[in-house]
C-alpha cells in the first residue's frame, strides 16, 4: 500500500497543471463545462482547440503506442491526466473517440484500420459519436432492430438511432446493427463505423432537459458502408460492445470536477452571509459539505483502483470496479450540484448570464445535467447488477 | 502508487485469517460477549507467540518492528474475526502511548512486557461527558511528596476491570483553562487502592468501565511524557487508534459482505437462490461500494499516519465515513438474511453489535465531519 506519486509523476502532474492553468484562459465568456459546453456552438471551437493543443503536446492518447501517436504511458499516469483535466473542467478529449473507439480499435482492429482511424484521432482530426441506442433499445442494447444488408461488397444500413452525443459535430459514428436476422438478440450483431458524410444518413437534435442542444437522433436511410469498415468478425460485433464498455471507466474526471465545485462552495460559502452571518458557520452547511469532501476522496480511491485493477490486468475485478464508480461518481456529483442549489436558496435557481446567478449559475446547469450521466453509458440500475454478477458471482436468471 | 498489499501483508493477513478462524470461532466470542472478562489467556498467549502484541514495536523493545500499516493489516482480520479481548486497548492504546512518550526506562519496563503478553493495558482518557475533545479532562492529579494523587471518574474505558496498567489522562494545573495546557499522562497500577471498576454492558458485550479513582497515589517516576504536555501525545494516540478501529471496522464490514453475498446464493425462495431477485444483488452492489470505499480511504489515512505525514483530514474523512458505511452494510447484511439473522445464535448480529458499538468510538461520523469542515478552512 502505497498512496504517494513518485517524483517522475508528480512532475508530471505538474506539467499538466501549468498546461491547463494557461489554456483554460481561452475559456469562452460564460463558459460552463459539460456536454452542452463541449458541443454548444460557442464550446465547440474552444474544445477542437484545446483538442488541437493536447495533440500538438503528445497528450490526447498517451496511453496508445508510439506508432499511434501514443507514448505507451501507464495507466496511473493516466488517471493523473484525467484528474488534472476533470479539475480544471477541459474539454478537448473526445470521449468517444479518444475514450471508446479508439481503444477497440486498438485492441480488435485490423492493420488498415489501426491505420487509417487512429492517428486522425491522436491528431484532433477527427471526431467521432456512438450510434448505439436505439427507441426501444437502451439498456437492452442487444434487442435493437437496426439492420445490415450485405450488398457485393457492402453492407446497406437501415434505421433509427437515439441519444447520440455530439452526433452533429462528429466526422464518423461507430454503431452496431443485426446482420443476421434469424439468429435472436445478442448473436447476430455486428459492430461498423461509419463516414457521417455518408449519402443517407441524418442527423435530429435532440434538446435535453438542461436546455442543451448536445445529443441527437441518427437516422440510417440506405447508408452503404463498406466491408473493410466492419469491426472485428461479422456477427460477431456484441463482445465488441461489451469490450468498448470496459475502457477508462475509472470516473477520475468526475471525482476531481466534484471536487474542483466542491471548492468553488466552500470559497462562496466562506464569502456569502445569510442573515448577518457567514453560510461556513452554518453547522448544517458545514457538515454537507465536510460529507461531500468526504465522499469525493473515497470516490477518488475507488477511481484510482480501477485504473490499478486495469494495469494489475486483473480485467474482471476491473470491469466490476468501473461499474461501481461509475454509479458511485455520477449519484456524487448530483450530490454536489443539489448540495450547491440547496446552499445557495432561491440565488440557486438562477441561471447563467444574469448578474444573480452565484458561480456563472454552474450549479443550476449541472443539476439538470446530472439525471443524464445516471443513464448514459449505461444506468445505475444496470451497473449495480454487473456488479452483482461480475464482482460477486450472484446468480444471473433470465 | 500502490494499492495492494505486500508479500509480507499478504502472509500477515493469511496467517491471521487461518489463525482466527480456527482459535477464534464465534462461538468464542458470543461466549467471551457474556464473560465477565471477556477473554482466554489461552488464546491470548497463542497471540503472543504469534509475535502480534509487539507486531508494532520496535526489534530492540523484543517487538517485531514492523509498521502501523503492517497493524493495520492484522486488526482488520481481528475484525473479520470479531476478536475478544484486550488486543486493541493493549497494543494501540497502551503499546504505542508507551512508545510515543515513555522515557527510556518505561520502555525497558513495559514495552517488552506488553510484546510477551504478560501485561494488560488500557487507556483511561473518557469521561461522563462522553468526549474526544481536551476541555472534557477534569480527572484531577495533585501533586503530593514524591506522588501524585489522582481522584475522579472516568468512563468508556474498555478492559479497565482486567488491566495490569491503566493510561490515566488527567488534568494537573488548577484554574488553567480548559484546554489542551495542564494535561498530564500517567502510568496507574491497575491494583492501587482506592480505584474501584464497574462493568457495563453494552450493545456488544466489550468491556467498557467506569472507573473512580479516589485518591489513588502514584509515583512521579510513572508520569508518562512531560508534565501538563500531555495533549499533543493523546491527539497522536487518537489518531492511530482512530484509524486502527476503522481497519478492524471493515474487517467486520468485508465479513458481512461475505456472509450475505454467500447466503444470497444458497438460499432458495420462489424456487430460486434470492441472491438472483435484483432487489437483493443492488443491495450486495451497494454492499460492494461501502466495504471498498471504506478500504482505501483508511488504508490512505493508515499509510499517511505510518509515513508520519500529517493525516488529520484523511484520518476523520477515514471514520466519518466507515462509521456510516459498517452501519449501513450491516443493516443491508440483516435484511438479506431474513429472520435467520435475527436470532442470537446467528453470526450477522456480531458484526451489527459492532457497528454500532464502534460508530462512536474515538469520534462519531458528526464528530468528525467537524473535523473536516475545520480543515477545509470552513
Ligand atoms: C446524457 C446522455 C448521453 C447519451 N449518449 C449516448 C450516445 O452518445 N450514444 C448512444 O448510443 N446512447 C447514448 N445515450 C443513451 C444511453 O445509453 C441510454 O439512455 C441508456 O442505455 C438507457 O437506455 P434508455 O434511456 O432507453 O432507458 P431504459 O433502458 O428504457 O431504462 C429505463 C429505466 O429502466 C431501468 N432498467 C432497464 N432495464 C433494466 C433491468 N434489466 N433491470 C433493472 N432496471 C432496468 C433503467 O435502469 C432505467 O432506470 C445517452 C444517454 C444520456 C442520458
Ligand atoms: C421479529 C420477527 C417476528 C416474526 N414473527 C412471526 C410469527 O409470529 N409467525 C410466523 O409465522 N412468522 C414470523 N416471522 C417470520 C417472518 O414472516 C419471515 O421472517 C419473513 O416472511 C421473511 O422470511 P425469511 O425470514 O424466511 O426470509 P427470506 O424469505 O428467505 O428472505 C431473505 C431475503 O430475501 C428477500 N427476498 C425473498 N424473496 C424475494 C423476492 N421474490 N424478491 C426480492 N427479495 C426477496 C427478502 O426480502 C429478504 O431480504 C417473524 C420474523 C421476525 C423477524
Amino acid at each position: 500500500m502505497d498512496f504517494k506519486l513518485t517524483p517522475e509523476q508528480e512532475a508530471l502532474k505538474k506539467e499538466f497543471e501549468d498546461f491547463f492553468e494557461v489554456e483554460m484562459k481561452h475559456e469562452p465568456e460564460d463558459w460552463v463545462w459539460g456536454l452542452e459546453g463541449l458541443f454548444s456552438d460557442a464550446g465547440w471551437p474552444f474544445n477542437v482547440y484545446m483538442a488541437k493543443r493536447l495533440a500538438e503536446k503528445g497528450w490526447l492518447v498517451r496511453p496508445w503506442p508510439e506508432e499511434y501517436g501514443g507514448c505507451n504511458a501507464p495507466m496511473i499516469e493516466q488517471l493523473i491526466f484525467g484528474d488534472v483535466l476533470g479539475y480544471y473542467c477541459a474539454p478537448g478529449v473526445d470521449p468517444l473517440g479518444v475514450g471508446m473507439i479508439g481503444p477497440t480499435i486498438l485492441a480488435v482492429g485490423t492493420e488498415e484500420q489501426k491505420k487509417e482511424h487512429l492517428p486522425p484521432i491522436a491528431k484532433a482530426e477527427r471526431f467521432w459519436c456512438q450510434g448505439w441506442s436505439e427507441p426501444n433499445a437502451g439498456s437492452d442494447l442487444a434487442s435493437l432492430t437496426t439492420k445490415a444488408v450485405k450488398d457485393g461488397d457492402d453492407w446497406i444500413l437501415n434505421g433509427q438511432k437515439c441519444w447520440n452525443t455530439g452526433a452533429h459535430r462528429a466526422d464518423w459514428c461507430f454503431t452496431i446493427a443485426r446482420t443476421n436476422p434469424e439468429e435472436r438478440r445478442s448473436k447476430g450483431l455486428t459492430y461498423f463505423i461509419l463516414d457521417m458524410k455518408s449519402p443517407g444518413v441524418s442527423v435530429v437534435p435532440i434538446e435535453s432537459m438542461d436546455g442543451s442542444k448536445h445529443f441527437n437522433e441518427i437516422y440510417f436511410d440506405d447508408v452503404r458502408v463498406p466491408s473493410r469498415n466492419v469491426i472485428g468478425e461479422v456477427n460477431g460485433g456484441w463482445a465488441i460492445t461489451q469490450a468498448t464498455m470496459n475502457y477508462e471507466r475509472s470516473s477520475v474526471g468526475i471525482m476531481s470536477g466534484a471536487s474542483r465545485g466542491l471548492n468553488e462552495l466552500v470559497q462562496y460559502c466562506k464569502e456569502t452571509s445569510l442573515r448577518g452571518k457567514p453560510l461556513s458557520q452554518n453547522p448544517h452547511v458545514r457538515h454537507r459539505l465536510a460529507q461531500l469532501a468526504i465522499d469525493i476522496e473515497v470516490g477518488r480511491t475507488l477511481s484510482y483502483r480501477v485504473g490499478w485493477l486495469q494495469e494489475k490486468e486483473d480485467i474482471m475485478a476491473a470491469a466490476a470496479a468501473a461499474c461501481g464508480a461509475k454509479v458511485y461518481s455520477t449519484e456524487l456529483w448530483q450530490r454536489v450540484a443539489f448540495t450547491g442549489i440547496e446552499i445557495m436558496g432561491l440565488y440557486g435557481t438562477v441561471a447563467k448570464g444574469s448578474k444573480w446567478a452565484v458561480l456563472k449559475g454552474q450549479f443550476e446547469d449541472l443539476a439538470q445535467s446530472t439525471p443524464g450521466y445516471k443513464l448514459g453509458g449505461g444506468t445505475s440500475e444496470i451497473m449495480r447488477s454487473i456488479v452483482a454478477w461480475v464482482g460477486l458471482g450472484l446468480p444471473r436468471i433470465k | 502508487m500502490d494499492l495492494g498489499f505486500s508479500e509480507e501483508q499478504e502472509m500477515l493477513r493469511k496467517t491471521a485469517r487461518d489463525f482466527l478462524e480456527t482459535e477464534c470461532p464465534t462461538s468464542l466470542v458470543k461466549e467471551m460477549a457474556e464473560d465477565e472478562q471477556g477473554y482466554t489467556s489461552e488464546l491470548w498467549g497463542k497471540m503472543a507467540e504469534l509475535g502480534w502484541m509487539g507486531l508494532a514495536l520496535p526489534e530492540e523493545h523484543d517487538g517485531m518492528g514492523m509498521s502501523f500499516l503492517d497493524l493495520a493489516v492484522l486488526l482488520e482480520e481481528m475484525g473479520r474475526a470479531c476478536l475478544p479481548g484486550p488486543f486493541f486497548s493493549t497494543v494501540v492504546l497502551g503499546g504505542l502511548t508507551i512508545l510515543e512518550a515513555g522515557n527510556e526506562e518505561q520502555k525497558k519496563e513495559f514495552l517488552p512486557k506488553i510484546a510477551a503478553g504478560e501485561a494488560i493495558l488500557t487507556m483511561a482518557l473518557t469521561e461522563p461527558s462522553a468526549s474526544y475533545d481536551p476541555a472534557s479532562i477534569t480527572v484531577k492529579a495533585v501533586p503530593d511528596k514524591d506522588d501524585y494523587v489522582i481522584s475522579g471518574t472516568k468512563l468508556f474505558v474498555e478492559n479497565a476491570h482486567i488491566a495490569d496498567y491503566l493510561i490515566c489522562v488527567t488534568r494537573t494545573k488548577d484554574g488553567a483553562g480548559k484546554g489542551e495546557d495542564g494535561i498530564t499522562l500517567f502510568l496507574v497500577d491497575g491494583k492501587s487502592p482506592g480505584i474501584t471498576t464497574t462493568l457495563l454492558k453494552t450493545i456488544a458485550g466489550d468491556k467498557q468501565c467506569e472507573i473512580t479513582f479516589d485518591n489513588v497515589r502514584v509515583p512521579q517516576k510513572n508520569m508518562l511524557g512531560e508534565r501538563d504536555k500531555g495533549w499533543p501525545v493523546v491527539a497522536k494516540i487518537l489518531q492511530k487508534a482512530t484509524v486502527a478501529k476503522c481497519a478492524e471496522m471493515i474487517g467486520g464490514a468485508q465479513a458481512a459482505l461475505d456472509m450475505s453475498v454467500a447466503y444470497a446464493k444458497e438460499r432458495i425462495q420462489f424456487g430460486r437462490p434470492i441472491g438472483s431477485f435484483q432487489a437483493i444483488q443492488h443491495h450486495c452492489a451497494n454492499m460492494v461500494t461501502d466495504v471498498d470505499g471504506s478500504r482505501f480511504i483508511t488504508y490512505q489515512a493508515a499509510w499517511k499516519v505510518s509515513e508520519g505525514l500529517p493525516a488529520v483530514m484523511e484520518v476523520s474523512m477515514a471514520k466519518a465515513w466507515v462509521s456510516e458505511a459498517y452501519r449501513r452494510v450491516t443493516q443491508l447484511g440483516h435484511q438479506i438474511h431474513g429472520g435467520i439473522g435475527f436470532c442470537m445464535d446467528h453470526d450477522m448480529p456480531l458484526y451489527f453489535k459492532r457497528a454500532k458499538a464502534a460508530e462512536p468510538t474515538f469520534g462519531s461520523a458528526d464528530w468528525h465531519r467537524e473535523i473536516v469542515a475545520r480543515e477545509l478552512g470552513l
